[in-house]
């Protein structure tokens, strides 16, 4: 009998009317998981993204949270059970400052959120931890400015502190490195080095270079199913997926 | 069924540019003026004056989208409620100034005063004017959406702006026209309605929640939706208003309070707009 | 200032802070005669102030405000008129009390839609309240309301002068003094960092694990409760109520009168109240029709330039 996964999904279907956008999906994601999820353009990675933490109700199937069934609840309430993720779109604060983003993220996950009577600023637990977090991820420099006004790569960074301000046993990265300039992208992979082993990690991602440096199990999705799933040695040699997907992204 | 004529264009406008126009019923008041003062003081046939106040609020309501509404697209819902309701406040200050505060008296042509007997029944032969419009209208809007390539247009990018765009409509184009279509509708209908719900400059703010609530009841650009909607509030007013001359309204808002909760979208709309 | 620095100190007092509260006073002691009109304009301050927690914090757009003003407004009135129960400080308790509770009851049935289907709801909800006090007249004084109230002084010492209004004046001044001082540690509060959060991204805030309906309710009740003490000081001072404390007329004024000052900016409401009071104060009186000219392009400028209302224009 498997040991419980951290999250799992089992005969995970959605269909939009006639347009199915997963199909049957039989997901794992252990603990300590360095996963990656690939595949081409409107394979259904978001997608899934989205069934994990609640924003989509499938079809049919059912999603385990290390064992329990968390098919029904609320994205609020999967995030309070330790299910963060990041957007492909950077959602974030636009208005307020990188530092005030975080600490939103820290406040809830403290259970501060709801707080009225203390002012927030007199919260010194909250603005430590979300500071940690901004310098752990380069962005002190930004940290008083506005959203709004930072280069793209920096907001996509805030976006990562922001889900890793939650504290979560399952991180679900949608494109994190996407917008980010390569020479900045070891900042995210370091960040994530830092995270406590146990935690199981996913990335969708279309950065091979980024993919084969994190991940130690891969996924790949196509059309809505899982096509092919394994160590990254396995996969970078399996055929059918270099003709659907990598083709020549290995080669030289 | 003068509610659902003027309703109609709002319905279609919200739907489709997902605008909130609080000022429509000022437009159909503008309509509602022309078509009176032009039947009285130039003289005009009545239905020559529909045709003038269908135009001319279609032309107006041309410009100020494209010169106004259009920087408010992308604009927050607040911000469009504002603009709209100054619209409204300058419009009617506008007829106010130009035209003093009293109601207008509207002059029925002859060939719509007096009763006709359908036979089994003698009826108003105005209010039956109305309704054989109200219907034809109906009809003719059903077929244009339904049926046509314009309609069809229109239908998609109410369903899926960004889609629809991409394959090759021209929204923006398409927006001026229902727009201009809309106002002009809301014109006739105010101008064929003047005899019932009067015409004066406070016009727009009295009517608005009917309005509004109509368009919410029946579903954002479902015409078919308008219709009933309108049918089902007018008579429910007429008939509360009867037994019950002092709860009459009450209940119509506490209608609309529950049927919305239940059902947000309208009774006619799509779920998940 | 460093960004943390930034964050510890923003609920910290500013000396200018003091003054809108000095020149209060001062109003009290140089315009002796313009004491019911400086009345009136702090009663709309403590009605816009609490719209803007629901409005400029939490984002919530409504057109039916005003059914917690006059909530609270006919619950003094009627407990003066049919319970002889006049003391004016419980009596704004009891105002907040029901507002609050109205406002919990909406909030928790409405809140669950958004956009042009919640700003309907709010609408009907304050014209079923309207149509009620309306048709209710045994109780409610209908059409006419009730004029001619009588309260019990101030603390027994300090009776309501409806000549000149010297107490009223200075008890609404502390009202709203209280209500500020509440509104401004709920804003500066975690709750109000997040409330700030809901308004600029729901979809993040529920991805962070906020129970976001939640919150939206709490500040709806709270802010119900606050309209309703505005209402109640209406009544208490002015000591008549009647229709006009509800319906669209003063939902809309005080949107505008938030509007103009500036949302979301916490002194907005003063500023807004008391700009739209003064010119209406003297210039609706004298030409009604222009004055509704003025407000409408005054609304239409606002929307399409000045979204941040005169505060905003003052930051540039």
């Amino acid at each position: 009998m498997n040991p419980a996964a951290l999250l799992e999904t089992r005969n995970l279907c959605k269909n939009f009317g006639a347009l199915e956008v997963a199909r049957e999906v039989d997901f794992r994601l252990e603990r300590g998981a360095r996963h990656a999820l690939i595949g081409p353009n409107g394979a259904g990675k978001t997608t899934i993204v989205n069934l994990l933490t609640g924003v989509l109700q499938p079809s049919r199937g059912r999603v385990l949270l290390e064992g329990e069934d968390v098919t029904a609840l609320a994205p609020a309430k999967r995030v309070k059970r330790g299910i963060a993720r990041t957007f492909q779109i950077n959602q974030l604060f636009r208005g307020l400052s990188a530092l005030e983003n975080v600490c939103i993220a820290v406040a809830e996950r403290l259970g501060a959120g709801g707080s009225m009577l203390r002012p927030a600023g007199r919260r010194a637990d909250v603005i430590a931890e979300a500071w940690r977090l901004i310098e752990m991820l380069k962005l002190a420099a930004d940290a008083g400015r506005r959203v709004a006004e930072l280069p793209y790569g920096r907001q996509r960074l805030v976006e990562i502190a922001i889900a890793l301000g939650l504290s979560p046993r399952v991180l679900l990265l949608d494109e994190p490195a996407a917008g980010i300039p390569s020479a900045e992208s070891h900042i995210l992979l370091d960040a994530i080095a830092t995270l406590p082993q146990d935690i199981g990690v996913l990335i969708v991602e279309h950065d091979m270079d980024l993919v084969f440096r994190f991940a130690r199990r891969i996924t790949v999705m196509v059309s809505g199913a899982i096509f092919a799933e394994g160590t990254p040695a396995e996969i970078a040699a399996n055929r059918d997926v270099r003709a659907v997907y990598l083709g020549s992204a290995l080669d030289g | 069924m003068v509610l659902f004529i003027v309703s109609v264009g709002l319905s279609v406008t919200m739907g489709l540019m997902g605008f909130v126009n609080l000022a429509h019923g000022g437009f159909a008041m503008l309509g509602g003026y022309a078509i009176v003062l032009s039947m009285r003081h130039w003289g005009l046939p009545f239905l020559a004056a529909l045709a003038l106040g269908f135009a001319a609020v279609a032309a107006i309501s041309v410009v100020l989208e494209r010169l106004l509404y259009a920087r408010l697209y992308r604009g927050s819902e607040l911000d469009q409620v504002l603009f709209t309701i100054g619209l409204v406040f300058v419009m009617i200050a506008a007829v106010t100034l130009g035209f003093g505060p009293e109601t207008q008296l509207v002059m029925l042509p002859d060939w719509l005063r007096g009763q006709t007997d359908l036979g089994f029944i003698r009826y108003r032969t105005y209010s039956i004017a109305i309704i054989v419009f109200g219907v034809a209208l109906m009809l003719a809007l059903w077929l244009g959406f339904e049926r046509t390539r314009i309609g069809a247009r229109i239908r998609a990018a109410v369903d899926n702006q960004r889609m629809a765009e991409s394959m090759g409509v021209n929204v923006r184009r398409l927006f001026t026209l229902t727009f201009a279509v809309g106002s002009g509708l809301a014109a006739v209908g105010a101008g064929l309605g003047a005899e019932i719900l009067g015409l004066d400059p406070q016009y727009p703010l009295r009517y608005l929640a009917y309005f509004l609530i109509v368009v919410a009841v029946g579903g954002l650009g479902r015409v078919t939706g308008v219709f009933y909607a309108a049918l089902l509030i007018g008579v429910l007013d007429f008939v509360l208003k009867f037994h019950f001359p002092k709860g009459g309204t009450m209940f119509i808002y506490a209608l609309t309070l529950v049927l919305l909760l239940a059902r947000p979208q309208g009774l006619f709309g799509k779920k998940g707009a | 200032m460093s960004a943390i620095e930034q964050l510890a100190t923003r609920h910290r007092l500013r000396w200018w802070e003091a003054l809108p509260w000095v020149a209060a006073l001062a109003v009290f002691f140089l315009f002796p005669n313009h004491l019911a009109f400086g009345t009136q304009l702090l009663i709309a301050i403590v009605f816009a102030l609490s719209l803007d927690l629901v409005l400029g914090y939490a984002g919530i757009v409504t057109l039916g405000h005003a059914a917690f003003f006059g909530a609270g407004a006919y619950t003094v009135g009627m407990l003066a008129q049919h319970a002889g129960w006049n003391e004016p400080l419980s009596g704004l308790v009891a105002a907040a009390l029901v507002a609050g509770a109205i406002g919990l009851a909406s909030g928790l049935v409405l809140l669950r839609t958004h956009g042009l289907t919640l700003l309907m709801l709010t609408l009907c909800t304050m014209a079923l309240l309207e149509e009620s006090a309306n048709m209710a007249h045994h109780y409610t004084g209908g059409f006419d309301g009730m004029p001619g109230l009588a309260f019990k002084p101030l603390l027994g010492v300090f009776p309501f002068d409806v000549l000149y209004f010297r107490p009223q004046y200075l008890y609404v001044l502390v009202v709203l003094l209280g209500c500020f001082v509440l509104a401004r540690a709920l804003i500066y509060s975690s709750f109000g960092q997040s409330l700030t959060g809901i308004r600029e991204n729901i979809l993040r805030m529920h991805a962070v694990g906020a129970p976001v309906r939640a919150r939206l309710v709490i500040v709806y009740a709270i802010s119900a409760a606050i309209a309703g003490v505005a209402g109640g000081l209406f009544t208490q001072a002015n000591a008549y109520v009647n229709l006009s404390t509800l319906g669209l007329e003063r939902s809309a004024g005080v949107l505008i009168m938030l509007i103009l000052g500036g949302y979301g900016r916490l002194y907005g409401a003063f500023v807004g109240a008391i700009a739209y009071m003064v010119l209406e104060h003297f210039l609706a009186r004298a030409y009604p029709t222009a004055w509704q000219l003025g407000v409408g392009l005054m609304l239409i400028l606002v929307a399409l330039y000045a979204r941040n209302g005169i505060l905003g224009l003052v930051k540039k």
